[in-house]
């Protein structure tokens, strides 16, 4: 049932405040409020959403848990969805997606990051993470989520660093008081992998329905031993046919876990989030599929910078100079891997814009366009 | 005069654009968090210099307070459009990934839209620099700045419509991305420039909204003042921009081309039109700041996109190159550089100029090379 919250603010003053912003923005255009806010203090933004890194603890060796409280604009998130979370690493902003691993019910923000090998932002974290430090954040994403009428019966499924979506639903279950029957299963190589084990051993005492499950695939002391098998499911949860499953690991575990629904017919109850590594560009050759998403043009990759490619496939992506210098060609590259012609750079992040008329697809690429 | 083509032997031309590729490939590779931190230093002192200005406004019965108000406030505006706005709309900051550095959405303090100038500068101006008919900052559509454009009576006005336009530049440059002469000349459609003609309605209207509107009205009684106050920063910044920028292009010895000299060029040939179509202005670091590195046009002209703080460190490389290979180097100091563009102002006011290429003093390479053959 909805609680009606008591207006604190009367309506009349809130109007007022909100002609008074609209003023300011008029005021301070062609920048807007926010480009003056930040120069006094990076979380006044009002339309874009910073968190302030409130707390830094390290569970494991090669991991890093922060608490963020986010700015205004956040309007909260659900249990198993993901936020970009951006850094400045040597003048350039880098964006990486993370799940929070926080009940969905409350303020604040708790993202675990596990340094990969190599990995820019996860290493920055890693090693620079202090109270203070301002990350920028996007609006949640994801649809890897509970249903807003919970199930009965739950059962979570989740390995390694996959644990942080897979937490999150189960601290959400928690708060909520959970009425059904709810199993935590969690694979990690050793004892000392396991994140959140504290937490996990408090969780299972605040809610009676709810089983902890502790598999460790490389050594003794756990509840399971060994990689995933169907005989685990019958011991932790004989009756995950009529449950939902949630799922989150590294992709050993995902196909294992799949296989074993899909065998049953289950393959429905079976919800999923995948880690999808970072795509390792092939070296040169023109491979792949190249996307134009916006049109739904997709075309075989000649190996041609993306403009002319995008003009091959019968599209009139704007552009002027074709030579790199005027950037009217920028769009965005939501996935894959380009090589810039000019600088021989190899660009796989998401998300990044660039110029089509000197950048070459490596692979698959997908294109707003 | 030596045509575009015959300056360099097309061997010395590719030999010559490696080298400049090389540097750019250089500063490319060294961006970092410097030059990042200096334009956000930069932005920051722009905001400061706004808000302050703005505010000794507000105390503008004051006279000396009128007078720090409007002199912080045009600062403010030539470091907004210059240093800040030109630079980071040329997309030198995309490579930073950060949103408010990015050409695709920075929006300047001045009438006309990014969007539209982006179009008529980044891509008009910077691919057919100073090709005579192409690129539309040769008189802007109103001046006769060349000896390739026909004379014609309306031209005696030319020193009038040259100190017009100072005056109102912001107003020049707004009304520039209407392309109106090409819709005189039917090249281009009235409903092409719809959306052009929609985005000056709008940020135009936010732009006099503000300084003369809203930031009078807030002042009270004091309004005339405030907005006499906005409107002499306007000035001011539209004095200096004119002036920087004709600087850049119009001196007396630099060159315009033909459209059949540029056909198929190559990035060397590119390069080479780059280094004769400019000309810089020496000067010493705050000049350079405040004209936006545009002090730098030649370096800028080659490397549009290399974030604008790194002109002054290799201009003594592009220069060497430029001495290697026999091309000049246009540049002096600013009082030389205005009077040669007042002068061209005035003289294409009158009937004359070139109609056959004029002999030109031979290039050396050129000479050497046609020695070497005769040998
Ligand atoms: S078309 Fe000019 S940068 Fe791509």
């Amino acid at each position: 049932m909805a609680v009606q919250v008591p207006r604190l603010v009367p309506r009349g003053a809130r109007r007022r405040a909100r002609s008074l912003a609209s003023l300011a923005e008029a005021l301070l255009t062609p920048h807007g409020m926010d480009r003056y806010l930040e120069l006094v203090d990076p979380m006044l933004v009002r339309r874009e959403i910073r968190g302030v890194v409130t707390g830094v603890r390290r569970q494991t060796p090669d991991t890093v848990t922060l608490t963020v409280r986010p700015s205004r604009a956040w309007r909260g998130f659900s249990a198993g969805q993901y936020v970009r979370v951006s850094v400045d690493i040597d003048g350039v902003r880098r964006t990486r997606c993370y799940s929070p691993t926080c009940s969905e019910h409350g303020g604040q923000l708790e993202l675990t990051v596990k340094a990969q090998e190599n990995g820019l932002v996860s290493g920055h974290l890693h090693r620079h993470a202090a109270p203070g430090m301002v990350l920028g954040l996007s609006q949640p994403d994801g649809e890897f989520t509970l249903p807003a009428r919970r199930p009965e019966k739950i059962l979570l499924v989740s390995g390694g660093s996959g644990i942080t979506p897979v937490l999150s639903m189960l601290r959400t279950l928690v708060d909520e008081g959970h009425p059904g029957e709810v199993v935590f299963l969690h694979y990690a190589n050793t004892a000392a992998d396991v994140l959140y084990r504290t937490e996990l051993a408090e969780l299972a005492r605040r809610l009676p329905g709810l089983r902890v499950v502790l598999a460790h695939t490389h050594s003794g002391g756990g509840d399971l031993h060994g990689f995933f098998e169907r005989a685990h499911l019958h011991r932790v949860a004989p009756w995950y046919h009529t449950a939902q499953t949630y799922l989150c690991g590294p992709l050993p575990l995902m196909d294992s876990v799949r296989a074993t629904f899909e065998a049953d017919g289950l393959s429905e109850q079976l919800n999923t989030e995948e880690f999808t590594p970072p795509p390792v560009p092939a070296d040169g050759g023109a491979t792949g599929q190249v996307r134009f998403a916006r049109s739904g043009r997709e075309t075989a990759n000649s190996g041609k910078p993306l403009l002319d490619q995008a003009e091959d496939a019968g599209l009139r992506p704007e552009h002027g100079c074709r030579m790199g210098i005027c950037f009217s060609c920028t769009k965005l590259k939501t996935s894959g891997c380009v090589r810039n012609a000019r600088t021989g750079e190899l660009s796989a992040e998401d998300n990044v814009e660039i110029q089509l008329c000197i950048s070459i697809p490596v692979g698959d690429v997908e294109i707003q366009t | 005069m030596t045509g575009l083509q015959d300056r360099l032997t097309p061997e010395q031309v590719e030999e010559f654009g490696r080298e400049v590729d090389e540097l750019r490939q250089r500063i490319v590779s060294d961006l970092g968090k410097e030059d990042v931190d200096y334009i956000q230093n930069m932005i920051r002192t722009q905001r400061a210099l706004e808000v302050v200005g703005r505010g000794l406004l507000f105390a503008g019965f004051f006279p000396p307070a009128w007078i720090a108000g409007v002199g912080a406030l045009s600062l403010s505006k030539i470091l907004d459009n210059m240093e800040i706005g030109h630079n980071v709309m040329h997309g030198q900051y995309d490579w930073t990934r950060i949103p408010e550095l990015s050409s695709q959405r920075f929006e300047w303090d001045t009438l006309a839209p990014a969007e539209n100038w982006r179009h008529s500068h980044n891509y008009v101006h910077h691919t057919y620099t100073n090709v005579l008919d192409k690129d539309r900052d040769i008189g802007y559509g109103i001046l006769r700045m060349d000896e390739g454009q026909k004379w014609h009576p309306y031209y005696l006005g030319n020193p009038v419509y040259a100190t017009l336009l100072a005056i109102f530049f912001q107003w020049g440059v707004m009304l520039h991305d209407l392309e109106v002469e090409k819709v005189v000349k039917g090249e281009r459609k009235v409903s092409e420039l719809k959306d052009v003609r929609a985005r000056i309605l709008r940020k135009a209207g936010r732009q006099l909204g503000k300084d003369y509107l809203l930031f009078p009205l807030l002042t009270g009684p004091l309004a005339p003042l405030t907005f006499l106050g906005n409107a002499t920063a306007n000035l001011t910044r539209n004095l200096w921009a004119f002036a920087i920028i004709f600087c850049g292009h119009f001196p007396a010895d630099v060159e315009s081309f033909t459209e059949e000299e540029t056909e198929s060029e190559t990035r060397g040939q590119w390069y080479l039109r780059q280094i004769l179509g400019s000309a810089n202005i020496e000067g010493g670091k705050l000049f350079h700041i405040l004209s936006g590195n545009l002090s730098h046009q030649i370096e800028h002209h080659l490397f549009p996109d290399i974030p604008a703080r790194r002109y002054p460190g290799i201009a003594g490389e592009v220069r060497a190159i430029c001495e290697k290979y026999g091309l000049p180097y246009h540049t002096g100091p600013l009082r030389k550089q205005l009077a040669s563009v007042a002068k061209k102002i005035v003289k294409l006011a009158l009937p004359g100029g070139r109609t056959e290429p004029s002999p030109a003093p031979e290039p050396a390479t050129v000479r050497r090379e046609r020695e070497l053959t005769a040998a």
